[in-house]
């Protein structure tokens, strides 16, 4: 069986390669890309959408059907994950372990809970020490990988970057968070329901972007339809629509990244995690 | 575009890849998926592909490793063939 999808695997394997042959090669000004479509997108980019970045304006304002399935595709990944993963248990333990995190003493309570307070954290039995180094260095790091994160979406117009980097690197602040620390306080600061919301939310303004352009006249997507609404020319609208649009993905990336971790490293339970 | 350069990054990829797929132990699977991300990530950048290199290196080299590592610590660590 090896030897069989071995075979199988090489022959596939050299046949793709032998079809590369056939490209254009890399950079060939006279290949049927470079003819017809990237010319225009090179040279009518800053008149059309005012965006100096045309990879930018390709993905969300040309290719604008692209980058909204994209979002949707991550945000089905991210329900996919929850509805696999999730475990909603009828019965929770009444036991619950408090450690004090000055002494190191473990308490635990029959019932109830002790009120949030910075003297006491809830643990598992799983529970293992955290290291200072790693706590101290992370707790110092996030608010950086933040503001640098809020960047990229913004400056995605001028710059390499956008939604989708700048959303997926503020879901790993957030996942930093959780790892050198614990599940829980990361949950603490967004709560499961708030970030599946945020997680909807994405979609649903990159897709009501294009809604309210079908319904202010123009196609899907359209973003020059803004204009009347922004107060700007058509030019400009189309570029303040690609920054909106952006932002959804972001939040929808974001939200999501955080959504899989949260349900992969803790199995569905939201306990300690990693 | 160096050629030497963009060779050694190609054949560290198709070691990488292989190596991937080859080890035993799942973790070193996940760091090793994790290096043939950042190299796919130079070549984008040596082909002048910034935003898609961007994309690998946060995506593939960052948030995907930690996922694998998430899900290799909560499942198991070898495989079983």
């Amino acid at each position: 069986m090896k030897v069989t999808g071995l075979i199988i695997a090489v022959l596939a394997g050299a046949l793709l390669i032998y079809a590369t042959v056939d490209f254009p090669p890399w950079g060939d000004p006279k290949s049927p890309a470079s003819l017809h479509v990237s010319p225009h997108y090179i040279e009518k980019t800053i008149e059309e959408t005012a965006v100096p970045n045309m990879v930018t304006s390709v993905l969300a304002d040309y290719r604008g059907y692209d980058t909204m399935y994209e979002t949707t595709v991550i945000f089905s990944a991210g329900v996919a994950c929850f509805l696999l993963l999730r475990i909603f248990r009828r019965k929770e333990s009444a036991e619950r372990l408090y450690r004090h995190v000055l002494t190191g003493v473990t308490i635990r309570l029959r019932e109830g809970k002790l009120p949030p307070s910075d003297d006491f954290e809830r643990i598992d039995t799983a529970w293992t020490p955290h290291d200072l180094i790693i706590k101290t260095m992370c707790r110092l790091l996030v608010p950086f990988i933040q503001l640098f994160a809020l960047y990229v979406i913004a400056h995605g117009h001028h710059s390499p970057g956008g939604g989708f980097q700048g959303g997926v690197m503020l879901g790993a602040s957030v996942i930093v968070l959780a790892m050198s620390q614990d599940l829980r306080t990361a949950v603490r600061r967004l709560r499961e329901k708030v970030d599946a919301l945020l997680c909807a939310t994405g979609v649903f303004i990159y897709a009501g972007t294009g809604a309210l352009c079908l319904l202010l006249g123009a196609n899907f997507l359209d973003y020059s339809a803004l204009a009347p609404l922004l107060h700007v020319d058509p030019i400009m609208a189309r570029s303040h629509g690609i920054f909106i649009v952006e932002i959804g993905v972001g939040i929808a990336v974001m939200a999501t990244m955080i959504w899989i971790y949260c349900n992969v490293s803790s199995r569905g339970e939201y306990d300690e995690g990693l | 575009m160096i050629w030497q350069l963009d060779l050694a990054i190609l054949t560290l990829v198709v070691i990488v890849g292989i190596g991937a797929i080859t080890v035993k132990d799942l973790l070193g699977a996940a760091i090793m998926f994790g290096a043939y991300s950042f190299m796919m990530c130079l070549l984008w950048s040596i082909m002048g592909a910034v935003d898609v290199a961007f994309t690998e290196a946060s995506v593939g080299a960052g948030v995907s490793t930690v996922f694998f590592v998430a899900a290799v610590f909560r499942t198991t660590r070898r495989t079983k063939d």
